[in-house]
C-alpha cells in the first residue's frame, strides 16, 4: 500500500484500524499499555461526561480489564478547550483517552480555540444521550403542546429555559425551539445539569432540557414532568418510574409539533499519530466494558440510546455530526467571529 | 422522632469493625491530605474512589467521607504553625491561629481549632438528623438572586475587616476580581482575557494562588527576617488540651453563630471557605475584644474552625437530597454514589435508609474519632515547631510545588503559584491584605455568574435583588455590614452625646 494512496484514505484512518482488529488480532497483542492510561475529561466534575469517565474507570478497575491502572483528569477551562487542546498537543501518545460531549463541535465553533475531532483517532462511539424537556410538575403544561401554545401566546422572553453552558447543545436546543414556536425564550446558563434541574424543581425557570440521567430523581420524587423527547422514536426502556410512568410513555417532541431531533455523542477518541494497534486495543477494552452488568446498569438507568460505533463507521458519524452542529451554530449566530 | 429511630438503626448498620477500621484509615489520611495544600479533600478522594468500587457501598462513603473530615481537621494544622492554609479554608484560621503560634501558644490554637471544628460538624450533622427534609426544601427556595445575595453578605462583612485600611482591601478584593474573570465567562461561553494563551483558559485556580501567596510568600518573608521562626519555640506539653477546654465555653455565642452562618453557607451552597471568612468577620465585629483579632486571639480561632466544618459538614445534605454538591468534595462524592448504583435525590431518604442512615451515624462517629486522633497528636505537631527553619522550609517549597502541580496536573499552575508567592510577598510589604484578594477570587466568578443569570432572568431589572423578603433580607444585611464602621461610630456618638447631656 503506497503512501499516496494512505493519505487519499486519510479519513479512513479508522477503518483501517478495525480492519487491523479483526485481521491482525493475534498480532494485536503484542501492543499493551505500558504506563498509567490518563482519561481527560473536558468537562468538570459531576456532569454527565464525567460520571460516565468515571463508570469507566470503575468498571475496568473492578473486572481487571487492563493490567495498567486509568485515571480520570478534568481539564474543563474553556469550554472543555482545555482538554481537547491536551489530547492533540499528545500526539503519538497512546496512554491518553478523552471522552467528549458536544463541546467537541460547539468549542472551537463558539470560541475559536483551534482544535477539531480530526487533531485525534476516533476509538468508539459508547452511547449518545437523549434529551428531554422538563416542566415543574405544578405547573399546568401537561403536554408539549400545552408548553408551546402558552409560549406561542406569550410576549417574547417571558419564558425562562435553563441550562448547561452557554452556546451549547441546551442552548442549541433552545434556539431550534425558538424557531418553532416563533417567540424567544430567555435562556440561563448554569454550570451544571444537576443544578438546572434543582433550579426547575425551585420554580426559578420555567423548564429545562435536562439529559434523562439529571433529571430522573427529581421525576421520580414527582417534583418534574416531562413533556417529550429529542429523538426520532420514544426511548426504549420501559420499567416503570415514576408512578405508572416509564421513559418510554414519554412521547417524541415531533410527535407534539416540535419537529426538533438532538442526540449527544458520548465517545472515546484518543491522539492523533497512535500505532493503528493501539487503537484496536482500546476498541477492543471500550467493547469489554460495555459488555459488564455494571455499564448496562448505567444504560437502563440514564435512559441512553445504546448505539455504539467503531472504526470508519464512526469516523463518518462524527464528520456529518460536525457539519450538522455547523448548520445549527450558523443559524442560531453563535460562531466566533473571526 | 422518627430520625432518631432510624439514627439508631444506623449507629446498626456502622458499628462493624471492619467499618471502624476504615473509619480510622480514613481520617488519618484525610489528615495527611488536609496538611499538604493543594491536594484538597476534592483531590484525595477522586484518587481512592476506584478503590473503592469493589466495597459495599455503606464502607466506601464511610471511608471517603471520613478522609473528608480528616482534611477538614488537616487544612488547620499548617495555618496554624507555619500561616500556610492547607486549604482554601483555614485562610481565616491563619489571622489569630498563627499569631498565637508565635507567641507560643501553638498547643492552645490547635487544640482550639480541632474542638471548634468538631462542634461546628456536630452540630451541622444534628441539624441534617433533625431537618433534613426542611433544610433540602429552604435550599430550593435559592435561586440566582438569592445567591447572588449571600456572595454579596460574604464580600460586605469582609471590607474593613482588617487592621489595613478599607481602601486597601477593597483594592486587593479588586485585584483578586480581575483575576478571577479570566477564562471562559460562563454567560456568554466566550474566552476572556486570556491573550490567546491556553495556559490562561481555565483561569487562575484559587488553590494555586492560596498557595502561593500565603506559603511561598510566607518563606519569602521569614527568609527575609533571618532564617528562623519568629515563634518561640515551646516545650511539649501533655496537658495543653485540658488547659484549652477550660477556656473554651467562655466563647459559646461565638461557637453558636458560627455553627448556624456555617450550616446555612454550606446549604445554600455558598461552602466553606466564604462561611469561615464571614464568621470571623462577624465575631470581630461582634467580639468585646475586638479590637484585639489578629494578634492571637483564640476567639478568632473558634469563629473560621467552626463555620467551615459545619458548612463542610452541611454541604453534604443538598448532595443526597437534591442530588446537588455543596462542595467540589461533595461533587465528586456524588460521583461515587452513581457508581455504587444509588440514585442521590429526595428518594435517597425513602430508598436507601441503610446507605443515607450508615452514612449520617458515620458522621456522628467519624468526627468523635477524629477529635481524638488529632488531639492526641497536637503535642506533636506543636513540636514541628523546633524544627530549624532551614530543614523545614525546602520540605514546604516542594510539598507546595507538588500541591500545585496536583490542581490540575499541569507544571503551568507551578510557576503560577512562584508568581503569586512573590506577589504575595510584595502586596505584604505594601500592607495590602491577602485574605479579601483570595475570598475575591474563590467566589468572584460564583458571585458573577449569579449576578448576570439573574439579571437575564429579571430582563436587566436590578430591583431582582429586592424582590422577595428572603433576597432583600440578606442584601439588607450584607449593607449594614459593609457600613458597620459607620454605623457603630455613629451610634456611639449618639449614646455618648445623650451621657454627656445631663452634665
Amino acid at each position: 500500500m503506497g503512501v499516496n494512496e494512505m493519505g487519499w484514505r486519510l479519513s479512513a484512518v479508522a477503518a483501517a484500524t478495525a480492519m487491523a482488529a479483526t485481521l491482525f488480532a493475534p498480532a494485536a497483542k503484542a501492543w499493551e499499555p505500558t504506563r498509567t492510561i490518563e482519561f481527560i475529561v473536558p468537562a468538570g466534575t459531576g456532569g454527565g461526561a464525567d460520571q460516565m469517565a468515571r463508570v469507566i474507570q470503575g468498571i475496568v478497575a473492578k473486572h481487571g480489564l487492563m493490567k495498567q491502572t486509568m485515571v480520570v483528569i478534568n481539564k474543563a477551562g474553556g469550554a472543555g478547550g482545555e482538554g481537547f487542546l491536551d489530547i492533540k498537543g499528545a500526539k503519538g501518545n497512546p496512554h491518553k483517552l478523552v471522552i467528549t460531549l458536544s463541546n467537541l463541535f460547539t468549542t472551537p465553533m463558539a470560541t475559536g480555540i483551534p482544535f477539531s475531532w480530526k487533531d485525534m483517532t476516533p476509538v468508539s462511539m459508547m452511547a449518545l444521550d437523549e434529551f428531554v424537556l422538563w416542566v415543574n410538575a405544578e405547573s399546568p403544561y401537561k403536554t408539549a403542546k400545552d408548553y408551546t401554545d402558552a409560549i406561542k401566546a406569550a410576549e417574547p422572553g417571558k419564558f425562562k429555559m435553563g441550562g448547561t453552558g452557554s452556546k451549547q447543545e441546551d442552548q442549541i436546543i433552545t434556539v431550534a425551539i425558538d424557531r418553532v414556536t416563533g417567540k424567544k425564550m430567555t435562556y440561563v446558563p448554569y454550570k451544571g445539569g444537576g443544578e438546572v434541574a434543582v433550579q426547575l424543581v425551585g420554580k426559578h425557570i420555567d423548564s429545562t432540557v435536562n439529559n434523562p440521567i439529571e433529571a430522573v430523581a427529581q421525576w421520580r420524587a414527582g417534583a418534574l414532568r416531562p413533556l417529550c423527547v429529542f429523538d426520532s422514536k420514544p426511548l426504549p426502556v420501559t420499567d416503570k418510574i415514576a408512578g405508572d410512568k416509564a421513559w418510554a410513555d414519554i412521547p417524541t417532541c415531533k410527535s407534539a409539533g416540535l419537529d426538533i431531533e438532538y442526540l449527544m455523542l458520548r465517545g472515546i477518541f484518543m491522539p492523533a499519530g497512535v500505532p493503528k494497534e493501539a487503537t484496536a486495543y482500546y476498541v477492543d477494552l471500550m467493547k469489554k466494558v460495555r459488555d459488564t452488568p455494571e455499564w448496562k446498569q448505567l444504560m437502563h438507568d440514564g435512559a441512553f440510546n445504546q448505539t455504539t460505533m467503531s472504526g470508519d463507521e464512526y469516523a463518518k458519524w462524527v464528520e456529518n455530526e460536525e457539519k450538522r452542529h455547523r448548520d445549527l451554530m450558523k443559524e442560531a449566530g453563535f460562531l466566533a467571529s473571526n | 422522632m422518627e430520625g432518631i429511630a432510624d439514627l439508631l438503626h444506623g449507629f446498626g448498620v456502622v458499628l462493624s469493625w471492619t467499618n471502624f477500621v476504615y473509619m480510622l484509615i480514613g481520617i488519618m489520611l484525610g489528615v495527611i491530605i488536609g496538611v499538604l495544600p493543594g491536594l484538597g479533600g476534592a483531590n484525595g478522594i477522586a484518587i481512592l474512589l476506584p478503590l473503592t468500587f469493589s466495597m459495599p457501598p455503606t464502607s466506601a462513603i464511610i471511608l471517603l467521607s471520613c478522609i473528608y473530615w480528616g482534611a477538614l481537621f488537616g487544612g488547620a494544622i499548617t495555618s496554624i504553625l507555619f500561616n500556610i492554609p492547607g486549604e482554601p479554608w483555614s485562610v481565616a484560621t491563619t489571622f489569630d491561629g498563627h499569631p498565637m503560634a508565635q507567641k507560643g501558644q501553638a498547643g492552645e490554637a490547635l487544640t482550639a481549632a480541632f474542638t471548634s471544628s468538631f462542634v461546628g460538624a456536630l452540630f451541622a450533622v444534628i441539624v441534617i438528623t433533625l431537618a433534613a427534609p426542611l433544610v433540602a426544601k429552604f435550599a430550593l427556595q435559592f435561586g440566582p438572586a438569592e445567591k447572588f445575595s449571600v456572595f454579596f453578605l460574604a464580600f460586605c462583612s469582609f471590607v474593613g475587616m482588617g487592621k489595613e485600611p478599607p481602601s486597601k482591601t477593597v483594592a486587593a478584593m479588586m485585584l483578586g476580581f480581575a483575576l478571577a474573570a479570566v477564562g471562559t465567562d460562563t454567560v456568554t461561553g466566550g474566552l476572556r482575557l486570556t491573550f490567546g494563551s491556553t495556559e490562561l483558559l481555565s483561569g487562575f485556580d484559587f488553590l494555586v494562588a492560596v498557595i502561593g501567596l500565603f506559603g511561598i510568600g510566607e518563606i519569602l518573608l521569614t527568609m527575609e527576617e533571618g532564617l528562623s521562626f519568629k515563634g518561640k519555640a515551646t516545650g511539649i506539653n501533655p496537658t495543653v488540651v485540658w488547659q484549652t477546654w477550660k477556656m473554651l465555653p467562655r466563647y459559646w455565642m461565638t461557637s453558636l453563630r458560627s455553627c448556624v452562618i456555617g450550616c446555612w453557607m454550606g446549604i445554600t451552597p455558598a461552602g466553606a471557605t466564604p462561611a469561615s471568612f464571614m464568621s470571623y468577620g462577624i465575631a470581630k465585629r461582634s467580639s468585646k475584644d475586638g479590637e484585639k483579632f489578629g494578634t492571637g486571639e483564640i476567639e478568632g480561632v473558634v469563629a473560621p474552625e467552626t463555620a467551615a466544618h459545619a458548612a463542610g459538614t452541611s454541604a453534604l445534605l443538598p448532595m443526597l437530597a437534591l442530588g446537588v454538591p455543596g462542595s467540589p468534595t461533595a461533587a465528586v462524592l456524588l460521583g461515587g454514589l452513581l457508581i455504587w448504583g444509588l440514585q442521590p435525590g429526595p428518594l435517597l431518604f425513602v430508598e436507601q435508609k441503610d446507605f443515607v442512615w450508615g452514612l449520617i451515624a458515620s458522621m456522628y462517629l467519624g468526627n468523635i474519632v477524629g477529635l481524638v486522633i488529632v488531639l492526641t497528636m497536637v503535642p506533636v505537631f506543636a513540636a514541628i515547631l523546633r524544627v530549624p527553619f532551614a530543614i523545614v522550609a525546602p520540605i514546604i517549597l516542594v510539598i507546595c510545588a507538588i500541591g500545585a502541580y496536583t490542581v490540575h496536573n499541569n507544571t503551568f499552575d507551578v510557576i503560577m503559584m512562584l508568581v503569586f508567592g512573590v506577589a504575595g510577598y510584595f502586596l505584604k510589604k505594601c500592607n495590602y491584605p491577602l485574605a479579601p484578594m483570595v475570598l475575591a477570587i474563590v467566589l468572584g466568578d460564583k458571585a458573577e455568574e449569579a449576578f448576570r443569570q439573574s439579571l437575564l432572568l429579571s430582563g436587566g431589572k436590578v430591583t431582582v435583588f429586592w424582590s422577595s423578603p428572603l433576597v432583600s433580607a440578606i442584601m439588607a444585611l450584607g449593607l449594614i455590614a459593609l457600613f458597620w464602621g459607620g454605623i457603630s461610630k455613629g451610634l456611639n456618638r449618639v449614646f455618648a452625646r445623650r451621657r454627656a447631656a445631663p452634665l
